[in-house]
């Protein structure tokens, strides 16, 4: 039997992962890419690295040796707190293990704003460690390509979110969290915005930081429409609303994604729709129609669609109603992992893993990770840090009745010292205010734990819904979304780093009132 | 035949996942339950342990509820598994008391309900159904008297513990440690 | 720091955040029960002794109040069940490991034996009262002659059912504060003395009182030190039971135990009772109140700080 061993690293939170791990590093907030440097200054200086890899898959691993020469343990102990010694068993204890050891990137990451870097170190320790399509590191997955129903092309657009950004965050493939609410948001120097919104079945008001860039971006708006299965902070400033029924009373696109052997799924209603509430795409085909662009839709309903495209892969509708999931061969017959030496391209300028990236330079950003330090709380406040709970799916089940009977509210983790401080009790309500003033609208219960740093605070997201549809949520916890509004935009890819909020608490409501 | 159940609490993550499997499969009303899950966390910032546990009734071998109950409605069934007959039940709550785990709980209706080990879905070759869905598969459920069942494997390659051995009840849960 | 909370939140009814499923309900049952059985246990005892006539209150003018006692703690009884259409299931069939059906049958045997005691002495309470018919004369009359052997099965029973109240609790392990054996002698000896009370309060024969308060003190002397008995039985068993007695020792019930039950329950009226006797007069209704109240509150107490008693794992 192989026992995996879990390192948990990177969080300052005492999480479930680290409950379970043999090692696990309390380290200072902010401070990750100081220790994954250190990490790389080991690995490179004990000759822990995958000699055979790194020579034929890589590229610029001399400069990465000159680079991380000076971040030794004892360098990165005085900035994260983790012990030099800590730092130089675990690195042995990951070549130990290596090439079956994932240095795993987590999820969330954009924190403070140089998570591209902090990502790319990351990677690096995985290059090093040679982990990247070996076994027991990462496998290739492959998934089964779905063909599209045939349709007209579709035409370009011809403005799109990075209008709002004139050459920047060009290396990002995906539109900016916020980017859209800045381009939509009239400035000048800038011809146009955006004057309509659909969004489909995502609350933005919680799921983008900085609340009141989002709602300024909403009032600047001529038309909105949103497509939910249930009110939420969105639908109150909609225009239109169009209720979708639930997974369990519609039928999706084929789901397919990449895994050990290729595999789709099918979603398929279990019941029928309750309600006024339409499937997804009988509003998109309605609203095709409407627009007189029925040559897109040019089918009678979505099994039509998915008997096509299940046809065309060796499966059917029926089939998938059947059985549900399928697995196929792989194509190449089962290249999981890289054979040795095989000779591979990997799609960068070098063909090669860049250890030292000339994508980023040629942009004008570093090549390689450096750290830099990030504001600290100011007296009195608590870096907000903020997570998910198992039993919700972000802020969208907080009304959902067997869900809220696991878990009604959020409450702020608080370690003891603070809670000492404070004179605060476990169960006791507080308003958060952060840096910027901002006040929770609703109030939170403290829950006193060693589980979290003194110098941190930490709560779910998704609770503090101000819809009073929302019979079980209405009220219930608060909001970090609302206090997070300071944002450090990541210059490289656009991510928005949420990390960088300091709260402070009430005992008492404050005067303020909160934005929601 | 003796039914048990693991539960690795080196991989439950604590996600509710079989509290809600329960009350959906056995018609539990909202704002009760059969099965709960535990956190516990010992030490001081930053030593510290964390142990998670999914709890339900132990089906104990000597189950003072069994004992307790004044009209027999508390019994043992197929495997030694506890169960509570609801029309034999006068709800005095005798057994509730006498619940070290406090495992029991009196339904809306009066009667007294509890963890079945989901004997009607044992019975069709199934598994319970906290046990069918956990995502992490950190519960097996079996017969201790079949060396091949998957709760006799498990517990013969891995550290366990039972909860409260010194209450004397002969517990039929095993926390894998 | 130690945490340990229940993430799935469970918020079963009267279960969590602690548990309370025996509200006031089983302490009033358990009070009237032994007031009952101390009622009983007298009448029996003296009557057998042949004292019928040297104590008329104790073995006929108070007994006639057990059925009435018996039915009012029956009735709270029935008032804590659950599901109660189903209350005769308790008699088709006998539990010999459950004292609770011991206690069902037990009240079934005591609750028909009071109630003819009382019928036949209900002319202590209504001279003038008349059965009216023949054959509720005849039935009278038989069991006037079957004094003896109803005497000889109420003391029996007394003892049971006062017993039987303290050990309903401490057959449950689960909970350390009511898993010791002692729960039965002290609150029968409570019960005892309870009932002696009454006999006191309702008793016109100074001498009569005398006696009964005499007894109450020995009782109230036994009752000290089956507490303090037990106390010392708690901490010196295992790491449970010391923090269940941890409950009265210092912890959030400690006031109200050694308040209500030891001081005003115990203490403050055997002073009083002994300067009655030492012929300072003292209105009879205050000690005998305090006891009853007494009584009450250590049912009560122990009932309620036993839930919050559990196994720590």
């Amino acid at each position: 039997m192989i026992r995996a061993q879990l390192l948990s690293l990177l969080i300052r939170v005492f999480s479930t992962a680290a409950g379970k791990s043999k090692y696990w590093l309390p380290i200072k907030p902010a401070t990750d890419i100081a220790l994954l440097l250190a990490w790389m200054n080991v690995l490179i200086t004990e000759g822990w690295y995958d000699k055979e890899y790194v020579e034929q898959y890589t590229y610029g691993f001399e400069q990465l040796k000159k680079h991380v020469k000076t971040f030794t343990p004892e360098w990165a102990y005085g900035i994260t707190t983790i012990k030099p010694d800590v730092i130089r068993k675990t690195a042995r204890e990951m070549f130990n293990a290596a090439p079956a050891v994932i240095v795993h990137p987590g999820r969330h990451v954009t924190w403070y704003g140089d998570d591209t870097q902090r990502l790319r170190s990351v990677a690096i320790l995985n290059a090093l460690l040679g982990s990247w399509g070996r076994r027991g590191g990462f496998y290739i997955g492959e998934d089964k390509g779905i063909p599209d129903f045939p349709h007209p092309e579709y035409p370009k657009p011809t403005r799109d979110w990075r209008d709002a950004f004139p050459g920047k965050y060009q290396l990002a493939d995906l539109a900016l969290a916020n980017g859209i609410c800045d381009a939509t948001i009239p400035a000048a120097g800038r011809d146009c915005s955006f004057k309509g919104w659909i969004v489909n079945g995502t609350n933005l008001i919680f799921t983008l930081p900085d609340m009141r860039n989002t709602l300024k971006a909403i009032e600047s708006l001529d038309l909105m429409v949103v497509i939910d299965t249930m009110p939420m902070e969105i639908t109150g400033y909609a225009d239109v609303v169009l209720p979708e029924c639930t997974y369990l009373e519609r039928y999706d696109m084929v789901r397919t994604s990449k895994h050990r052997e290729p595999t789709i799924a099918l979603r398929a209603p279990a019941v029928e729709p309750k309600y006024d509430s339409k499937p997804g795409w009988w509003m998109a085909k309605e609203l095709g129609h409407k627009l007189g662009l029925d040559e897109y839709f040019k089918y009678k309903d979505i099994k039509e669609v998915l008997d096509w495209q299940l046809k065309k892969v060796g499966s059917s509708l029926d089939e998938m109603k059947r059985i549900g999931v399928k697995k196929f061969d792989r194509e190449d017959g089962g290249h999981l992992y890289f054979d040795k030496g095989e000779d591979l391209e990997f799609f960068t300028n070098t063909g090669k893993i860049e250890l030292y990236s000339t994508a980023l330079e040629a942009e004008g950003f570093d090549p390689m990770p450096k750290y830099t330090a990030h504001p600290e709380p100011p007296e009195g406040y608590y870096r907000l840090n903020y997570g998910r709970a198992p039993m919700h799916t972000f802020s969208r089940t907080a009304n959902n009745p067997n869900l809220t009977d696991l878990m009604d509210e959020n409450v702020v983790w608080v370690n003891p010292k603070v809670a000492k401080v404070w004179d605060l009790k476990t169960g006791q309500e507080v308003w958060l205010e952060n840096q910027d003033g901002i006040v929770s609208t609703f109030p939170i219960k403290v829950r006193v734990t060693e589980r979290i740093r003194w110098d941190s605070v930490y709560m779910v997201h998704g609770f503090g819904h101000k819809n009073e549809k929302l019979s079980r949520a209405h009220g219930k916890g608060a909001s970090d979304s609302e206090l997070i509004t300071n944002v450090m935009v990541d210059p490289i890819m656009g991510g928005t780093g949420m990390r960088g909020n300091f709260v402070t608490f009430h005992v008492d409501k404050p005067e303020k009132g909160g934005l929601l | 035949m003796r039914y048990a159940m693991a539960v690795d609490t080196k991989k439950c993550v604590g996600c509710s996942d079989c509290v809600v499997a329960c009350q959906t499969e056995n018609d539990v009303s909202i704002g009760y339950c059969r099965d709960w899950v535990v956190e516990i966390n010992h030490g001081t910032y930053p030593q510290l342990e964390t142990e998670i546990r999914s709890e339900r009734c132990n089906h104990c071998d000597n189950s003072p509820c069994v004992r307790c109950c004044p009209t027999g409605a508390s019994h043992y069934s197929d495997g030694g598994t506890v169960l509570v007959t609801k029309n034999k039940c006068i709800g005095c709550s005798a057994c509730i008391e006498s619940c070290p785990y406090d495992a029991r709980y009196t339904h809306p209706d009066g009667y007294v309900d509890k963890c079945t080990f989901c004997l009607h879905r044992v019975k069709k070759g199934m598994q319970p159904a906290c046990v069918a869905v956990c995502p992490t598969k950190c519960m097996y459920f079996g017969d201790l008297d079949d060396p091949n069942s998957s709760v006799t494997k498990v517990l013969k390659i891995r550290n366990y513990k039972v909860l409260a051995p010194e209450a004397g009840t002969k517990p039929n849960i095993y926390f894998l440690i | 720091m130690k945490e340990e909370l229940i993430v799935s939140g469970r918020m079963n009814a009267k279960i969590d955040p602690v548990l309370h499923a025996w509200g006031w309900e089983i302490s009033v049952y358990l009070f009237l029960g032994g007031l009952a059985a101390g009622l009983l246990f007298f009448a029996g005892v003296y009557y057998l002794l042949g004292k019928a006539k040297k104590y008329p209150t104790a073995v006929r003018k108070a007994p006639v109040l057990v059925p009435i006692i018996l039915a009012l703690g029956l009735f709270a009884l029935f008032l804590d069940l659950h599901h109660k259409p189903y209350f005769w299931r308790l008699y088709t069939t006998v539990k010999l490991q459950s004292p609770m059906s011991w206690g069902a049958w037990t009240l079934m045997v005591v609750t028909p034996i009071s109630m003819i005691w009382a019928a036949i002495n209900i002319r202590e309470w209504l001279p003038n009262w008349d059965w009216k018919f023949q054959w509720a004369k005849d039935i009278e009359k038989f069991f006037v002659g079957y004094k003896k052997h109803m005497a000889w099965l109420m003391v029996i029973f007394g003892v049971i059912l006062g017993i039987y109240t303290g050990i309903l609790l401490s057959a449950f392990n689960a909970r350390p504060l009511w898993n010791t054996s002692i729960l039965g002698p002290l609150f029968l000896t409570s019960g005892l003395s309870a009932g002696s009370a009454l006999i006191m309060l309702i008793s016109k024969s100074k001498k009569e009182r005398k006696v009964f308060a005499q007894i109450d003190l020995i009782l109230i002397g036994i009752e000290l030190f089956f507490i303090v008995h037990m106390f010392m039985g708690f901490m010196a068993s295992t790491q449970v039971q010391q923090e269940a007695a941890q409950l009265f020792l210092g912890g959030h019930l400690t006031a109200q135990f050694w308040i209500f039950v030891v001081v005003l329950g115990l203490l403050v009226p055997a002073a009083l009772e002994i300067m009655e006797l030492r012929k300072i007069h003292i209105p009879v209704l205050v000690p005998v109140a305090l006891i009853l109240f007494g009584s009450f509150m250590l049912r009560w107490l122990i009932t309620y700080g036993g839930q919050l008693s559990r196994y720590l794992y």
